[in-house]
């Protein structure tokens, strides 16, 4: 008989193995955003002329780290926690196979730990992409290979625990909606994973020996299979934890579950597809094939993120407008609970996700725009607002919710916590704009010296407008923001952790880390009904309508910066090349 | 008759609660529109002489 935990606070279900497993991939991903983000600093530090911090082959080298910890480890470890966070606990059932479920855990940290020491012995600085024909380490692949064998091992003990709820009965209809989206975000990780199998295993076998050569192009096109899908299911992961925090924070019902499931389902068709936007300057393959997969596919996958930017913060209004707050247009979101990191890091993030990363992205899939910033420092200012501000930014929001509920620990220092998101969401804010600015400009990305010191002393002679210049200072400022607020959080989440008043008895440094169980006591075998509260918000179906009308302006203002920046960028391809 | 007319699941809700065909979908849908039709256009490049 299985045995679980019921939060005395939210009424959320806690399986005892599920238990231990959310805790240590949600821990395992702190340790390599802390990893990523010491590396952050580094980076930053370098791209800002005025300081210019490391040398060229360190740089590349920390960069390759810096890629590979904040944009795979951290977020995929996190993800995981939220896979079994979606089954086990929203469908009040235990983990399938808990034991496979470690083993995929110890392979995700044994291939993590692998490919960082690949790295920082300085023989694989290859950047996360690992372009062949340039050459990693055999044991910089063998550790990818390890940790997307070990994610894939955590899709499949999700995909087993819906298997068992719908077994057991422990929901009635349809999976709540925060699982459906965790279920895309698990689909779209396993056509990822797949994709880095076809390429990452013939590049290990390439790099002992055993294959003479890799096809760079038919790299790319693969890797970015996986490149960028490991992306989109950080969007899809992303899009289900705001939807969890506007039923936890506000107890909102989605506007419409049928139009939001829908949106999801756009996710799974179409999502993956805008990979092609990494290969549209590559030669080889069609233009049929790149805007089918971009310009069709892709903003189908737009749309559906737009119905998402609509419906979380439409849902939180409408919930709001329940309470009474229905002055104006704005009434809702001004009295909404800003000094809660859990709202604030979420509606940060869906502003700054929608206006920053989800229009530059448009831009970066249309083939024709595309060339005016393709490869250049645009592109790490779009994915910085996509991935940090979209999903960082979420994750690091639900772990406030996620410290005393799961981990049974006071958040220490919550002055300080309120203000975190802020520091991080404004340092990245500016570090984003900036590098999309400097990048319009021309500016490369992953580019060691863009005064081309070494360039100029055998008489090449080039130079990036003053403005340029300026930018990547700005860049610099924004970078060191962000690490103070990126810093802050783990001092706050991991402080809380050692530190923080216990809620339960039996929370102790073990527990937190999810190598031991809480004391007995705290577990039962006996059925329990969802109560009210989050777990029951979280658990039932239904749709609040779309009395919104704030949440539509703000969505017309949305849709008025998209058409003019969409067409400000044609203009300007016009100036880049002027015909006649 | 008419009672189980009336309850029967609608074929869109019954895609969305099928989630292994979703997980088919999901995987089928990129690998033939960006895998497979991209590794073939590379492919069928002649190689220089």
């Amino acid at each position: 008989m299985s045995k679980y935990r019921i939060c005395p606070d939210t009424g959320l279900y806690f399986d005892r193995s599920g238990e231990g497993l959310m805790k240590a991939n949600a821990v395992a991903g702190a340790v390599a955003l802390l990893v990523g983000g010491i590396l952050a600093l580094l980076v930053g530090l370098t791209r800002w002329p005025a300081i210019h911090y490391l040398g060229a082959s360190d740089f590349y080298m920390v960069l390759t780290a810096h890629g590979i910890n904040a944009l795979i480890f951290w977020l995929i470890f996190f993800e995981i926690a939220i896979l079994y966070f979606a089954s086990s606990t929203l469908l009040r059932c235990r983990l399938a196979t808990p034991r496979w479920a470690w083993a995929g855990f110890a392979l995700m940290l044994i291939g993590a730990v692998m490919t960082n020491v690949a790295i920082f012995q300085g023989n694989s600085s290859v950047m996360m992409t690992s372009y062949a024909p340039m050459e990693a380490a055999p044991h910089f692949y063998l550790g990818m290979i390890l940790f997307a064998v070990g994610a894939l091992i955590g899709c499949f003990v999700f995909l087993g625990t819906l298997v068992i709820a719908k077994e057991e009965k422990t929901y009635h209809g349809s999976i709540p909606l925060v699982t459906f989206g965790a279920l895309t975000a698990c689909i779209i990780a396993v056509f990822t994973i797949a994709s880095g199998a076809i390429i990452l295993i013939p590049s290990f076998l390439w790099s002992v020996g055993l294959i003479g050569q890799i096809d760079a192009l038919m790299y790319r096109v693969i890797w970015w299979g996986m490149g960028h899908s490991s992306q989109q299911l950080n969007v899809a992961a992303q899009v289900s934890v705001w939807y969890a925090v506007a039923a936890i924070v506000f107890g909102a019902k989605p506007m419409s579950e049928k139009v939001s499931r829908t949106a999801f389902l756009l996710y799974i068709f179409f999502l993956q597809l805008a990979s092609a936007h990494h290969i549209l300057a590559d030669p080889g393959v069609s233009s049929t094939w790149k805007i089918f997969n971009t310009s069709y596919a892709m903003y189908l996958a737009v749309l559906a993120s737009m119905i998402h930017g609509l419906t979380v913060p439409g849902s939180m209004e409408v919930a709001q407008r329940k309470k009474g707050f229905t002055n104006g247009l704005f009434e809702w979101l001004r009295k909404a609970p800003w000094g809660n990191p859990v709202f604030s890091g979420i509606f940060l993030s869906i502003i700054t996700f929608g206006f920053l990363g989800g229009i530059t992205g448009v831009v970066m899939g249309t083939e024709q725009i595309n060339l005016i910033i393709h490869n250049t420092f645009y592109v790490p200012g779009h994915f910085h607002a996509t991935v940090v501000l979209g999903t960082t930014l979420t994750f690091m929001a639900l772990t406030y919710f996620l410290i005393p509920v799961l981990f049974r620990r006071e958040i220490i220092m919550p002055g300080l916590a309120k203000w975190q998101p802020y520091l991080f969401a404004g340092g990245m804010t500016i570090l984003a704009i900036f590098m999309m600015g400097a990048g319009t400009l021309g500016v490369p990305r992953r580019h060691w010296d863009v005064g081309f010191a070494q360039a100029a002393e055998m008489g090449l002679k080039f130079e990036f407008p003053g403005s340029a210049e300026m930018m990547l200072g700005l860049v610099g400022i924004g970078s060191v923001i962000a690490v103070i607020g990126g810093a802050l959080y783990l001092v706050i989440t991991v402080g809380s952790l050692l530190f923080g008043k216990k809620l339960e008895e039996s929370a102790g440094l073990m527990q937190s880390f999810g190598f031991a169980t809480l004391a007995p006591s705290c577990y039962t075998s006996e059925k329990i009904e969802p109560v009210k509260g989050p777990a029951a918000d979280l658990e039932e179906h239904g749709s609040a309508g779309f009395e919104a009308p704030g949440t539509f302006i703000l969505a017309m203002l949305l849709l008025v910066t998209f058409v003019v920046y969409y067409f400000i960028n044609w203009k300007y391809l016009s100036s880049v090349w002027p015909m006649g | 008759m008419s009672e189980e007319k009336e309850e029967r699941v609608p074929a869109m809700q019954r895609l969305l609660d099928n989630h292994f065909l979703l997980l088919f979908i999901g995987v089928t849908m990129p690998t033939v529109f960006y895998i497979l039709w991209g590794v073939m256009e590379i492919v069928s490049i002649p190689i220089a002489k």
